[in-house]
């Protein structure tokens, strides 16, 4: 009965108890959420066009934010930084259309996720070898971005919202509403979305493969750097950072690998739910760090009674 | 003309079914086997046995254990080297509850809760297919690693909260702890890899063999061929996870001697994917040929600028380390979806028919 | 090539030797109907299947054909009706259980596993067949070899009735396309069932190729005693091959009868010219 009650009351009763710090933690999930989000977002966007799993969105997270900082350190003002690693990102996604994805066309789709694993480990040894492993300090401040912090006093209490996190909040917002802008609306959005549903078809019309997969990485190439940004500014810029890869992974799973809507809401959902679970239970009840695996197992859950993910269209399977 | 095998004649299917229907590669193996059982332990240095020759056989074992999930039941996994430690940490508790126990039987049982574990996380494989199960392995990766941390009964309540392999002695020799020879461990390691591949070739070559390359073709058309889908997926996590459970007990008794909770971590699961990659999905040999490449990129790494008297920071070799396999995956890929076991069954060909060109 | 081995090598299998007398039925459906979501695939179908008899199933694109097949071997669920296959009544069941009781298919787009040999894909079409489980497997040699043997032995039986001999060890993936129909009807017939469902069996074939399959068809039918259902679009294979002929339309029935009378049908021909529903 203890143990019962410890896991279904008392966590409940701590969260009436103390709203504010419940409301505080929420906004730690809330921004956590929206960089699972972001990163699921450059994942849906290369698997909608071009059927490939791209382990390596969260890895090109990293490189953005270490190309950023390194080009920084070596003299270049933060504000000429952001286009040059664009740039960067840009050539990027060029040489990995021509030198992967070219010669692979057609290839099942396991090849191509697993090439998308050599990405990430070239990549790694590639951004180290020349950045350096150590841990760097995100240029926030080059970059204007604003770092105090509000407090507000709701239930007579504390919560306090640093204005990074409510620019990275507000800043993936307008990215999101841009690309969807972009998707629906132009000529390349909608040649983007035709080739993720036929690939023959869309070449057919006269839609050129490899302008819109360089086009598509390049997108993932600008959302990472938005990414890395934003998080690099919570926590600093290595490779250790590569944890937030695989955090994208469960937030695909429960939104689906199409869905830009459930990218979204899974990611919120997912960063939400595993603050709450590691402060509520995880640490109370777990000896803590639940943070590792809750998202995994939480998707999984849901997956064994969704196959498709929430968001994912019910699959009539054919011969 | 070596490969010659004009002339070799089956009269019957059971000949048909031998384990190297050809001469040659049976003189082939032949002249493996010699070498990996009485040349390399007569010539090896203490080096050689411990940075090649005994990780490169538990590695080996390990992507086998992968391959036969992945490569041949199709069923992708990234949550290897949690399964490894699952081997680990139970062969750790059975001899420390049982000090009598053999450790050859202590490992082998040992498997055995690993493959209880895979079949628990089999389960939703029938509803969770592709990449949403790989993802699914992920939850026992990350679930799994951070259990070994937290539950403190596994490692016998250590301040370290790390496993220290005890003296394990066998018939009077010691075979496992900080005494043990490295000679000893090797043909110990030798002995397992050997059994366990053996019996891996004939459970891929027959009935159960077919039933996964044909879960992993086509899951539709072998349900409608009269495959229990079920059944044959929980078979290959079962066997699977079994192996990679024993290539678990193997990697910290027999090599490394201690292990913390992140040796098990997805690191560790990656380096096991890759080395089945790059040798092959599908196949046995690939994942000896794959072993034998990773493991011994790094050594040649080393000696390649030291050769040439170039001092070279070892965290540099490391980063090239990496992007070269990293090149090497893609390249394998580009070149030979099918992997190094591929590049050989190829070249194999073309010495049976040379010196024509078909 | 004339084969005096096919009476003495392949027998009728075990499964196909039912115990039901030619011309009694094997297989009733009755008042079948299946949807999905909102869409009817088949409303209200029924037919029977006689033993030994060639059954066609025809109709236009869309008619519900294919889906009809899936319901008979338990790939689909349909939502009413029953189905009484060799005297047993069920509403369905998993598919390899259907293959348990001696249901085998082919696939309009063909369902072969791409990775493996002929031989091989052959052999798996045996896997419910045979029974030495792992333990003997990984042992190999004792009864699992004698096992793989005695299998191999009736495999290759259908490689020479098939006349694939030659393809034997080749990849199916790298077969052209009339040859991968030849090995999927050789993994079918592997199952030694009592009833063999073929999706289109011809679909994207020549004349030559067509002929041999007809051939086969009717070889399997006769030598073996096969009771044959087959969904085929070209008409004059279908009238030549079949006793009786079933058309559906727009997942009705709308015909069922020996070959002329439903090529005399209003109906049916109202249908296949297109007329204003």
């Amino acid at each position: 009965m203890d143990v019962l009650h410890k896991i279904l009351v008392a966590p409940f009763i701590d969260m009436v108890a103390a709203p504010d710090f419940f409301m505080q933690v929420l906004w730690e999930g809330l921004v956590s959420g929206v960089l699972y989000a972001l990163i699921a977002l450059g994942f849906v966007l290369i698997y909608k066009s071009s059927r490939i799993f791209n382990f390596a969105q969260g890895i090109m997270v990293v490189f953005a934010a270490l190309t950023l900082v390194g080009l920084h350190e070596k003299g270049v003002p933060a504000l000429l930084a952001v286009p040059l690693t664009l740039v960067v990102m840009f050539v990027l996604a060029v040489a990995i259309e021509r030198v992967v994805l070219r010669p692979l066309v057609n290839q099942p789709d396991v090849i191509l996720f697993m090439a998308t694993i050599g990405i990430t480990l070239f990549l790694i040894g590639f951004g180290e070898m020349i950045f350096g492993g150590e841990n760097k300090v995100m240029i926030t401040e080059q970059l204007m971005i604003p770092t105090g912090a509000f407090t507000f006093e709701p239930f007579g209490g504390f919560l306090l919202i640093e204005q990074k996190d409510l620019t990275a909040v507000v800043g993936a917002g307008i990215l999101v509403l841009v690309l969807l802008v972009f998707l629906n609306r132009s000529k390349m959005g909608r040649a983007i979305r035709a080739l993720g549903d036929d690939h023959q078809a869309a070449l057919s019309v006269g839609i050129s493969l490899s302008t819109i997969w360089v086009l598509v990485w390049f997108i993932a190439g600008i959302i990472a750097l938005a990414t890395g940004i934003v998080w690099g500014a919570r926590a600093g810029v290595s490779f250790a950072l590569e944890v937030i890869a695989f955090k994208a992974l469960p937030v695909l799973m429960l939104g689906g690998l199409e869905s830009v809507t459930g990218a979204i809401v899974g990611g919120l959902a997912i960063g939400v739910l595993e603050k709450l679970f590691e402060i509520y239970w995880g640490q109370p009840l777990m000896g803590g760090n639940t943070e590792t695996w809750f998202a995994f197992v939480f998707a999984l859950i849901i997956l064994l009674f969704r196959p498709q993910g929430l968001f994912g269209e019910k699959i009539i399977e054919r011969v | 003309m070596l490969y010659r095998i004009t002339g070799q004649f089956k009269t019957n299917y059971r000949s048909d079914y031998a384990l190297f229907p050809v001469r040659q590669d049976m003189f082939l193996l032949a002249v493996i086997l010699f070498f990996a059982w009485v040349v390399f332990p007569l010539m090896a240095s203490e080096f050689a046995f411990q940075t090649l020759l005994i990780p490169v056989l538990i590695y080996a074992l390990a992507a086998l254990g992968l391959n036969i999930l992945t490569g041949y039941a199709g069923q992708l996994s990234l949550g290897t080297g949690a399964f490894m430690g699952v081997g680990a940490y139970a062969c750790y508790k059975l001899v420390t509850i049982f000090p009598d126990l053999n450790l050859m039987l202590a490992i082998g049982f040992s498997g055995l809760f690993s493959a209880a574990i895979g079949l628990a996380f089999g389960l939703p494989s029938l509803r969770i297919k592709g990449f949403y199960l790989a993802i699914a392995t992920l939850a026992a990766q990350f679930f799994l690693v951070w259990l070994f941390e937290k539950w403190s009964w596994l490692y016998n309540y250590n301040a370290s909260g790390a496993i220290q392999v005890p003296t394990i002695d066998m018939f009077g020799i010691t075979v496992a702890g900080p005494t043990a020879s490295s000679m000893v461990q090797y043909y110990f390691v030798l002995f397992i890899v050997s059994v366990i591949t053996l019996l891996a070739i004939n459970i891929t070559r027959g009935r159960i063999g077919r039933m996964w390359k044909a879960v992993r073709d086509m899951d539709i058309a072998a349900e409608l061929v009269g495959i229990n889908l079920l059944r044959a997926k929980l078979i290959a996590f079962g066997v699977s996870s079994y192996i990679v459970g024993v290539s678990g007990a193997l990697f910290v008794f027999l090599w490394r001697g201690a292990a913390e909770p992140n040796l098990f971590d997805i690191p560790l699961s990656f380096r096991i994917l890759f080395i089945a990659i790059i040798g092959g999905l599908g196949s046995i040999l690939g994942n000896f040929l794959g072993a034998i490449l990773i493991i011994a990129l790094p050594v040649i790494l080393n000696i390649i600028p030291e050769a040439f008297g170039v001092e070279v920071d070892s965290s540099l070799l490391e980063h090239i380390n990496i992007m070269i396999i990293g090149a090497l995956i893609i390249a394998v890929l580009i070149i030979e979806p099918h992997g190094l076991a591929r590049i050989w069954a190829v070249i194999r060909e073309k010495l049976i028919i040379w010196p024509f060109p078909h | 090539m004339n084969q005096p081995s096919i009476q003495s090598g392949i027998q009728a299998g075990v499964r196909a030797d039912d115990g039901i007398e030619k011309g009694g039925l094997l297989l009733q459906v009755d008042n079948i109907s299946l949807s999905f979501g909102g869409v009817k695939a088949i409303s209200n179908i029924s037919f029977d299947v006689k033993k030994g008899e060639i059954r066609a199933i025809i109709g236009p694109n869309g008619a519900g054909k294919t889906s009809m097949l899936n319901v008979i071997n338990g790939f689909y669920h349909p939502q009413e009706g029953k189905i009484t296959f060799r005297g047993k009544e069920r509403i369905s069941m998993r598919p390899h259980e259907a293959v348990g009781q001696g249901i085998a298919r082919t696939f309009q787009n063909v369902a072969l596993f791409k990775g493996m040999s002929t031989l091989d894909n052959i052999m798996t079409g045996r896997s419910e067949l045979m029974k030495k489980n792992m333990f003997w497997q990984m042992l190999w040699h004792g009864p699992a070899l004698s096992e793989e043997v005695e299998h191999r032995t009736r495999v290759e039986d259908i490689i020479d009735f098939l006349e694939i001999q030659h393809i034997r060890r080749t990849p199916v993936g790298n077969l052209p396309y009339g040859l991968q129909k030849r090995v999927e009807l050789g993994r079918a017939l592997a199952m030694e069932p009592s009833l063999l469902l073929l999706d289109e069996p011809m679909a994207g074939m020549n004349l030559e190729e067509k002929e041999d399959m007809s051939r086969f068809i009717i070889e399997v039918n006769q030598q073996f005693g096969t009771t044959i259902a087959l969904i085929e679009h070209d008409m004059g294979v279908v009238m030549d091959l079949s006793d009786r002929i079933v058309v559906l339309d727009y997942g009705k029935k709308i015909a069922d009868g020996a070959p002329e009378e439903v090529r005399n049908n209003q109906d049916v021909i109202d249908a296949y010219l297109g007329v204003p529903h």
